[in-house]
């Protein structure tokens, strides 16, 4: 189809363009947000690791006693965007993008090499007092939670170290408990409990000190399809209920869908898209999906007269078909087909995702100089 | 949104919300050491040493005296019995959580949180001392009475001298364990470093035997080394015994006490510091390297 071909060019410039004036944009002097409304200001970040190399082999590991060889990485390159009070950003990228190490700098774990952040006034790096008691950062491969202790403890332990005061403590806890239907599992050790039930107490505990800003690194990853929707829940209604702003990284694309009306997308470290979910799914696949049941053969000549075939079976065929071309398309299927059924869907955001990482990032920058 | 504005409350806010948590960090770390209680039993077995050196040492001395301080069976037997108290009561392992924080990125989740991981593992290790104390003491108190009572000096200066060097041992202990733990931020094992260390305090520290058994140039090296000031010293103290060598028939003068313990706490500030500096700078390493 070279209509399809020529929108898709489009779409990337298009998106090359949703792009560019984020991606220059520098933050004020200022240390402190002074519009209110800004959680999280990011310009011009990087993050160069180095990393040691050593081929395998006896020879390799006994050369590397006396010579080591070492590799810069650039995982962030000149990462800029804001992010206001209150949202809930998707942070999007393929294994290796950068994300994690960028939600591990916004966080204050991580040191950058270049570039500004600062997350509700403060500079995360400092990690003090007033920006820990603001944040949390819930990492769906790491825990919080005491092990060999029931959830309670922890809970417990973090009333105290973030100095909540009792009466907000209690409200707080009694709130989550009911929220995520906890009240059963309080006093069983951590170790005996599902991977469900502590990623829930996992939240609890990253939440009892009511931080403004959330940090999602893979929340939802390892649990089934219902546990995933009850986080999703959770994390919209907290969201709703504080103005509580949300970064959230997940390769399922379903808590993106549900949580993120705005993406960030990240590739090789470097921002490729800011804008609407929506959008971004409009840019890159100008067409909808229609799947069609019928009660008869039809010809598939007949059928790519209308758009794409994606798919084809005895009594189902599915169809891409183009935006501007949609209506017309769905009035001829219906009146000149035996159709029985008819769906019209966005392209899976998978898809979506697999055609924007499949363009060549763009070539890396020179490492901007150390903080 | 604003920032607090700079300035010297916020130097000392973490210090402050630090001594607030405490109680209750102690209080989590109890119910951990409760939680491994077999793992606790199993350990304080292998901290037994000094009861197979008291029964080695003590069938040597039968019938004979050694060493210039003319040390006998009953008084070995004394030396000993201190020795595993000291030993249980002061001991830290903290090494192994701290080098297995880093290595696994742990401390990124303790680094979120608004109390300093430092201070965490301090309670971490305090907490159990209860515990451990409430199946030490009736033990080694007994045998204490029963076996070396007259061993004991009865100078109240002493005693609480003694009493007073114990958490400067537990400090020394806790910060030389933080020190190799934390070299974790530079090399892939600190366990080398760790059975180095070993090995040089079981031989300095006098939890083989009495330092004064030594040939007076080992002496002479342990004199300058902080080994002696976790256990050798202060079981010195409770015994009345002189501490830097000598004729049992000089007895420990309160100054020699006083002098000692100065020197174990200067160890304590200077350890102190160097795991401060240490750790900011192994901090700004973990952070440039991944977290």
């Amino acid at each position: 189809m070279a209509a399809a071909k020529h929108t898709t060019e489009e779409a990337l410039a298009s998106v090359s363009a949703a792009v560019s004036p984020l991606a220059g944009g520098t933050l004020s002097a200022t240390p402190a947000p002074t519009t209110g409304e800004t959680a999280i200001a990011v310009s011009e970040l990087h993050k160069h690791y180095r990393v040691y190399k050593r081929p395998p082999g006896l020879y390799a590991a006994m050369r590397s006693l006396f010579h080591r060889e070492y590799e810069d990485k650039q995982a962030v390159r000149g990462l800029s965007f804001r992010i206001a009070c209150g949202e809930r950003v998707g942070f999007l990228g393929p294994n290796g993008a950068g994300k994690t190490t960028t939600l591990k700098m916004l966080a204050g774990l991580l040191h950058p090499t270049g570039g500004r952040v600062e997350v509700v006034g403060h500079t995360p790096q400092r990690r003090e007092v007033g920006f820990l008691k603001q944040i949390t950062l819930v990492m769906g491969q790491k825990q919080q939670l005491l092990w060999d202790l029931p959830p309670a403890d922890t809970f417990e332990l973090n009333r105290a170290v973030y100095d909540i005061p009792t009466a907000q403590y209690r409200q707080m806890l009694d709130e989550l408990t009911e929220l995520l239907d906890l009240a059963q599992i309080m006093k069983t050790p951590t170790r005996q409990l599902s991977l469900g039930e502590r990623m829930k107490c996992e939240l609890v505990a990253a939440l009892l000190h009511r931080p403004r800003v959330l940090f999602l690194d893979e929340p939802t990853i390892g649990l089934d399809v219902s546990m995933q929707v009850v986080l999703r829940q959770f994390i919209r209604s907290y969201n709703e209920r504080y103005a509580a702003t949300v970064l959230l990284t997940s390769h399922y694309m379903e808590d993106v869908l549900a949580l993120c009306p705005r993406v960030l997308v990240i590739d090789q470290g470097q921002l490729r898209y800011d804008g609407e979910l929506k959008a971004l799914v409009h840019l890159l696949r100008p067409e909808k999906r229609v799947t069609v049941r019928l009660s008869g053969p039809v010809l598939d000549v007949e059928l790519a007269r209308l758009g794409t075939v994606v798919s084809s079976g005895p009594n189902q065929v599915v169809l891409q078909i183009a935006h501007s071309e949609l209506r017309a398309a769905v009035a001829h299927l219906l009146e000149r087909l035996p159709v029985t059924d008819l769906t019209v869907e966005d392209p899976p955001l998978q898809e979506v995702m697999r055609d924007l990482f499949a363009r060549p990032a763009p070539p890396p920058e020179p490492p901007a100089e150390a903080l | 949104m604003s920032a607090p504005p700079p300035g010297a409350p916020r130097r000392f806010e973490k210090l402050a919300l630090s001594l607030k948590a405490y109680p209750t960090l102690l209080r989590i770390g109890l119910a951990e050491a409760v939680a491994y209680r077999t793992e606790m039993l199993v350990w304080m077995l292998t901290l037994t040493m000094p009861l197979v050196s008291m029964v080695l040492w003590s069938s040597a001395a039968q019938g004979a005296r050694l060493g210039p301080e003319r040390l006998g069976s009953a008084e070995l037997t004394a030396y000993f019995l201190i020795t595993l108290l000291l030993r249980l009561l002061t001991g830290s392992w903290v090494l192994w959580q701290v080098s297995e924080d880093i290595r696994s990125g742990t401390l990124g989740q303790r680094l979120l949180r608004p109390v300093s991981p430092l201070v965490v593992y301090t309670a971490e290790q305090l907490a159990p001392l209860p515990l451990r104390a409430a199946l030490v003491l009736p033990l080694s108190l007994g045998l204490l009475a029963t076996q070396a009572r007259a061993q004991l000096t009865s100078d109240p200066w002493l005693i609480t001298g003694f009493v007073l060097a114990l958490p400067g041992a537990w400090a020394i202990n806790f910060l030389t364990m933080v020190l190799l733990g934390m070299m974790a931020f530079y090399i892939d094992s600190a366990a080398g470093l760790f059975y180095a260390w070993m090995g040089l305090y079981t031989l300095f520290s006098g939890y083989l035997m009495p330092l004064s058994l030594f040939p007076l140039w080992l002496q002479k090296v342990s004199d300058v080394l902080p080994f002696r000031y976790m256990l050798d010293t202060p079981v010195k103290m409770l015994l009345g015994w002189p501490i830097a060598g000598g004729a049992r028939d000089t007895a420990l003068g309160r100054g020699q006490a006083l002098t000692s313990l100065g020197i174990e706490y200067a160890y304590v500030a200077v350890l102190a510091l160097l795991v401060v500096l240490l750790w900011r700078r192994g901090l700004r390493r973990f952070a440039a390297f991944g977290a």
